[in-house]
This record gives structure tokens, C-alpha cells and sequence, in this order.
């Protein structure tokens, strides 16, 4: 990727050529002209996302600054600059903690889940016929369509309190106490019945990226091993692991940034939150503290500790399998 | 289907690789089951949809129904502004997808085929911007929204220029970032032989370069798609008291009540949430996979 992402060196450029302003001349067309078409072309997207995504971001950082209640969201106070006082009042506050400790704990669940789900039947796929692959990729495609209302939904109503199925299963299968068990009112279950939603709904991902990936290994580095008299667990391990790491990569990373802030699932399955709370997480923390609290400048600080926690998992993650010695 | 044109797995010889046969039937077997478990809650969604109301407020839940009846379904139309909510939600996925079409095509190819001063700082830019939690803006950009709406009612709160307007700027990073391997990937002679045809840059960027990207552009346009249709965050934060601009996500919601939750229409009404996103999925599969595989590749 480095490669690609470098300028075209000049040497390329015979002596006594024309140049641009910059010195630079480019592979084709006029310097200026190039550029000039660059920039119209980038425009209407860089307008947008300069617009709808960067300046909000610095207005995040700003609103987290200041005491931004009802009262100066309708302009009948005055703005009150609080530096660090929204941080320093998160921080201090038991809930936060049990919030960033639910996020993490249930991000990590998720993660992990889609991820070991995606590759086992990536895995599977790669090594069965057509009609049980097609089966198992419509059946996929199909979880992963699902909107996440929608899939929210179902889920509920399969682990409902007196209708669901799952109970009646269970019950039926001799664990009496699971009748009429209601799975939303425990943290644990709860979480885990949400996080079961959203392994489903996001390992078609994984399982897609992990198979083309698999896919894409010449079949003659496969059988050269296996002559070699390598096992299929050392082929694994030794030959197609690597050259799938950077497939692993982009999966583990796009899990984590869709799991970190979710917010549909949560909100839709444990009804804004759980009781009391218990199921909150940062997003929809920092939702019910803006929206329903109407306290901006708290639900800011949550927002940009959210980002920057997001940032550096990412870039730890980054570095971690840079540092491994493969690239990325 | 194309993701699964393949035979099994032969040597050079022809012959089946050792090792893989013992176990192949019951990874088969497996495999079929688990492809039932993954689609069984879908099946429940659309089967508890079709079902009466004495079945499906029933403590013993069967897997089929004999007597299926579209009551769900009237109920949902007729109690809640579902039609309208529908073609709200229609009309804002559509809009977003057929603007980053364009517009992350355009910033694909500055991107890959330009030289120019900034041009590593930019990607660099895009790559963090996938990055940014977009659900912690969402206070920012309900004043931002407020404040437009002052100015251009339609992009404003309570209408669905402002869904448009966040979904869009949201799905423009990973979009190009997504069509970049695509754009990379046509050979620069192409461009030549176009230029020496005296097609100019534009000509080229439309008629060749634009066909050629195609499985890059669908499969773009299908997560850009269930992105827009599956938001409430945003719905529920920018349509507060304008109802009749509601979006699909948050009418569902309407059938949960504390008296005891619709499960008929909540079913129903998701199945027709979601069959949209079936229908985009299955015309396209081929090229979501291939555009996945060629976006991770790249």
C-alpha cells in the first residue's frame, strides 16, 4: 500500500521538461490542470464530510467544554465555559466506569464472537460442496440484511418472557425454571442476548472477507504443503494464516468499530438501557444524558471519550499486528 | 451463485485431495444445519407475521401455522402511517445511495488516477474518518441541523434532508475507500489508447472508467443502502415532531407497548422492514461479495 500511496519520483521527468509551479511534473495532462480537476472532482464529497463530519467533531470537542443544559440549547442562558469540568465530573462518577466497563466488556464479546463465528464457517465453506455453501451464504446474506430493528425484534420476541419459543424449548426439554424466564431483566442475560443479535447480524461480514480470502490462495501452495506431508492443521497455521492476516485485519477492526458503538440493538432490546441502566453503553449513555437529560455538554464529553477510546484501540490494534512482523 | 461455482477442491491430477474426504459428509451435514439456524430467526420473523393473533400470543409457539392470514399486515397499515413511513424510508436510502454513487466515484478517481500535491494526506484523512464513532456526532449535529433548518427548511430538523444529508457525508469514507481498489485496478493504457482516441478525461472518467467499476459501485451502493435504512439514532434524533417524516425503523417501535407488546405487527411489520434489503441483496450478492473481497484486497 505504501508503494501505491507515494508520488511518482522525478527522476521520471526528462531534464528541460515543463514543470508545475510545484516542481512536480505529473504523469499526465498539465500540472495545474490535473490538480485543478482533482480538486473539482473531490469537492461535493470533501464539502460534505468537511461539513457534516469534521466541523461536528470539533463542535463535540466545544459543547463538551461548557455547561450546555435546556436552558442554553434555547438560548435563555448564558454559555458557561467549564474547561475539563464535564471530564472531570464524568470521570468522577461510578456509573461511567460500569458504562466504559459494560462497552468494553460487550465490544469484546461481539468481536470475538463474529469473528470465531466468520472464520469457523468461512472455513467450512471453503471445504464442502455447492448446495450446502449456497445454503449456508443465502442463510448468511439473509442475517446479514436483517436491519437492525428488524433483527432486534425477532430476537426478542424468540427469547420473549410467555411467547418465545426459546423458553417454551427449553422448558419442553426439561429445564423447567427457563418457563416464563425473562431474559431482558438480568445485566448478563440481557447482554448477552443482545450481543447473540448482533454476533448474527455482523458475522456474514467476517465469514464473506475470511472466504474470498481463502478463496484466493493458489490451490498449488495448498497441495505443495500437503506433499510436503504438512497436516491440514499445520497448513493452517503455517500457510494460509499468513497470507490471510491482513483479511483478519480489516475484519477485526471494522468488528470493533461497528461493536464499540452500538446503539440500536441495545436500545430497541433493553428498552433505552436496561433497568436502571444496567445494560448502558457509552452511545446510548451519552444519548439519554443529551436527549433525554437534556445535559449537551455531559453527553459531549461521553461522545469524544468515545472517539478518542476508539481511536486508540484502533491504532493499538494497528500497531500490535505491525509489530508482529506481517504487514498490514 | 458465483461464491459457490466451485467444485470440490482437486489436485492436479483431478483427484480429490487426500485428507478431505472422510469428513466432508458430516461438514456437510453441519453445514446445512447451521445455514438452518442462522436463517431460523427469519423464518420465525415472516412465519409469526402470517400467523393469527391467538397463535402467536400463545405460551406453546409451533414452528408452523395452518391457517395463515395477512391480519398483521392490515394492522399495521391502517393503525400506524406505515405506507408513508415506507416510502420516507425509500426515498431517503435512494437518495443516499444515488448521490455517493456519484460523488464517491468522483473522489475515487481524483484519488487514484490524479497526482497531486496533499494526495496521501487526503487518504490518510479518509482512512481516519471511517474511523470516527459517526453516533457520537449526533448531538453536534442536531444543533447543526437546527441551524440549517433556519436557512434551508428541508435539510433542517423534522425533515428528511437532514437524514440525507448526515447518511450521505457518512457513507462517503468507506465508499471510497471501497472503490479505490476498483478505480486502481483499470490499467493505465486503457486511459492511454482512450486519450490517443481524443477522449478527454472527462469523456474517459464516464464511459470507460465508470462501467468498468461497476461491481465496485453496487456493492458500494448496497451497504451505503442498509446503512441510511437501518438508522434510528438519527431518525429518532432530527424527526421529532414532525411524524408524518418518520422513517420505517422507528414506526416498528410504535407496536411495543407496556400493555403488551403487538407481537403480530412488530413481526409483520419488520418483515417489510427487511424485504427490501433481501430483494437489494440478492440481485447483487455476486457482485457484494466480489466488491468485499476486491475492497479488502486493495
Amino acid at each position: 500500500m505504501t508503494a501505491e500511496l507515494t508520488t511518482e519520483p522525478d527522476a521520471k521527468n526528462p531534464p528541460g521538461a515543463p514543470t508545475t509551479r510545484r516542481g512536480r511534473r505529473p504523469s499526465r495532462g498539465s500540472g495545474d490542470g490535473q490538480a485543478r480537476t482533482a480538486a473539482l472532482y473531490l469537492a461535493p464529497a470533501g464539502i460534505l464530510l468537511v461539513a457534516v463530519m469534521a466541523y461536528p467533531l470539533y463542535q463535540l470537542v466545544q459543547l463538551s467544554l461548557y455547561e450546555y443544559g435546556q436552558a442554553q440549547a434555547s438560548g435563555g442562558a448564558p454559555l458557561e465555559f467549564l474547561g475539563l469540568g464535564n471530564y472531570t465530573a464524568l470521570l468522577g462518577d461510578g456509573r461511567f466506569w460500569m458504562v466504559l466497563l459494560n462497552t468494553c466488556g460487550f465490544a469484546a464479546v461481539c468481536v470475538l464472537g463474529s469473528l470465531a463465528v466468520g472464520i469457523v464457517l468461512a472455513v467450512l465453506a471453503s471445504r464442502v460442496r455447492w448446495l450446502p455453501r449456497t445454503l449456508l451464504f443465502l442463510a448468511a446474506l439473509g442475517a446479514w440484511a436483517t436491519p437492525a430493528v428488524a433483527g432486534s425484534t425477532v430476537w426478542l420476541f424468540l427469547f420473549d418472557q410467555d411467547f418465545g419459543l426459546v423458553n417454551e424449548v427449553l422448558s419442553g426439554l426439561g429445564w423447567q425454571s427457563m418457563s416464563g424466564f425473562s431474559w431482558t431483566y438480568d445485566r448478563f442475560t440481557a447482554f448477552a442476548l443482545v450481543a447473540g443479535e448482533v454476533v448474527w447480524c455482523s458475522f456474514p461480514f467476517v465469514m464473506v472477507t475470511m472466504y474470498a480470502g481463502i478463496k484466493a490462495v493458489p490451490n498449488e501452495i495448498v497441495e505443495a504443503a500437503s506433499l510436503d506431508g504438512a497436516s491440514a492443521w499445520r497448513t493452517t497455521r503455517s500457510v494460509l494464516l499468513p497470507m490471510l492476516r491482513p483479511l483478519l485485519v480489516i475484519a477485526t477492526i471494522q468488528s470493533i468499530i461497528w461493536d464499540f458503538k452500538i446503539f440500536t440493538q441495545i436500545y430497541v432490546m433493553t428498552d433505552g438501557g436496561g433497568i436502571a441502566g444496567q445494560n448502558l453503553v457509552l452511545n446510548v449513555y451519552a444519548y439519554q444524558e443529551a436527549f433525554a437529560g437534556s445535559n449537551y455538554g455531559m453527553g459531549s464529553a461521553i461522545g469524544v471519550v468515545m472517539t478518542v477510546l476508539l481511536l486508540v484501540i484502533t491504532v493499538i490494534y494497528l500497531r500490535v499486528q505491525r509489530g508482529t512482523g506481517e504487514s498490514t | 451463485m458465483t461464491i459457490a461455482a466451485r467444485g470440490p477442491k482437486r489436485g492436479v491430477t483431478g483427484r480429490v485431495l487426500p485428507g478431505k474426504r472422510p469428513g466432508r459428509t458430516l461438514a456437510e451435514i453441519a453445514t446445512v444445519l447451521v445455514a438452518a439456524a442462522i436463517a431460523f430467526p427469519l423464518y420465525w420473523m415472516v412465519l409469526t407475521a402470517f400467523k393469527p393473533a391467538g397463535q402467536i400470543q400463545s405460551t406453546d409457539p409451533r414452528p408452523w401455522t395452518l391457517s395463515p392470514t395477512l391480519e398483521n399486515f392490515r394492522q399495521v397499515f391502517t393503525v400506524d402511517n406505515f405506507g408513508r413511513y415506507f416510502l420516507n424510508s425509500v426515498l431517503v436510502a435512494g437518495v443516499v445511495v444515488l448521490v455517493s454513487l456519484v460523488l464517491s466515484f468522483l473522489a475515487a478517481v481524483a484519488l487514484t488516477r490524479f497526482r497531486f500535491r496533499g494526495r496521501t494526506v487526503l487518504l490518510v484523512m479518509i482512512l481516519v474518518a471511517q474511523m470516527v464513532p459517526v453516533e457520537a456526532l449526533t448531538i453536534p449535529l442536531f444543533f447543526l441541523m437546527r441551524s440549517v433548518g433556519s436557512v434551508a427548511p428541508w435539510f433542517g430538523l423534522n425533515h428528511l434532508g437532514s437524514l440525507v444529508l448526515v447518511h450521505l457525508a457518512f457513507s462517503l469514507p468507506f465508499a471510497i475507500w471501497m472503490l479505490r481498489g476498483f478505480v486502481a485496478a483499470v490499467p493505465a493504457e486503457l486511459e492511454e489508447a482512450a486519450t490517443l482516441d481524443g477522449a478527454g478525461r472527462f469523456r474517459f472518467t464516464w464511459q470507460v472508467l465508470f462501467p468498468l467499476v461497476a461491481p465496485g459501485l453496487v456493492a458500494m451502493s448496497v451497504l451505503s443502502f442498509i446503512h441510511a435504512w437501518n438508522d434510528f439514532l438519527f431518525a429518532k434524533t432530527f424527526i421529532i415532531s414532525a411524524t408524518e417524516n418518520q422513517t420505517l425503523p422507528l414506526a416498528i417501535l410504535v407496536f411495543f407497548k407496556p400493555t403488551g407488546n403487538d407481537w403480530g405487527a412488530i413481526m409483520a411489520g419488520s418483515t417489510l422492514m427487511t424485504i427490501p434489503v433481501l430483494v437489494f441483496f440478492v440481485f447483487v450478492q455476486r457482485h457484494l461479495v466480489s466488491g468485499i473481497a476486491g475492497a479488502v484486497k486493495a
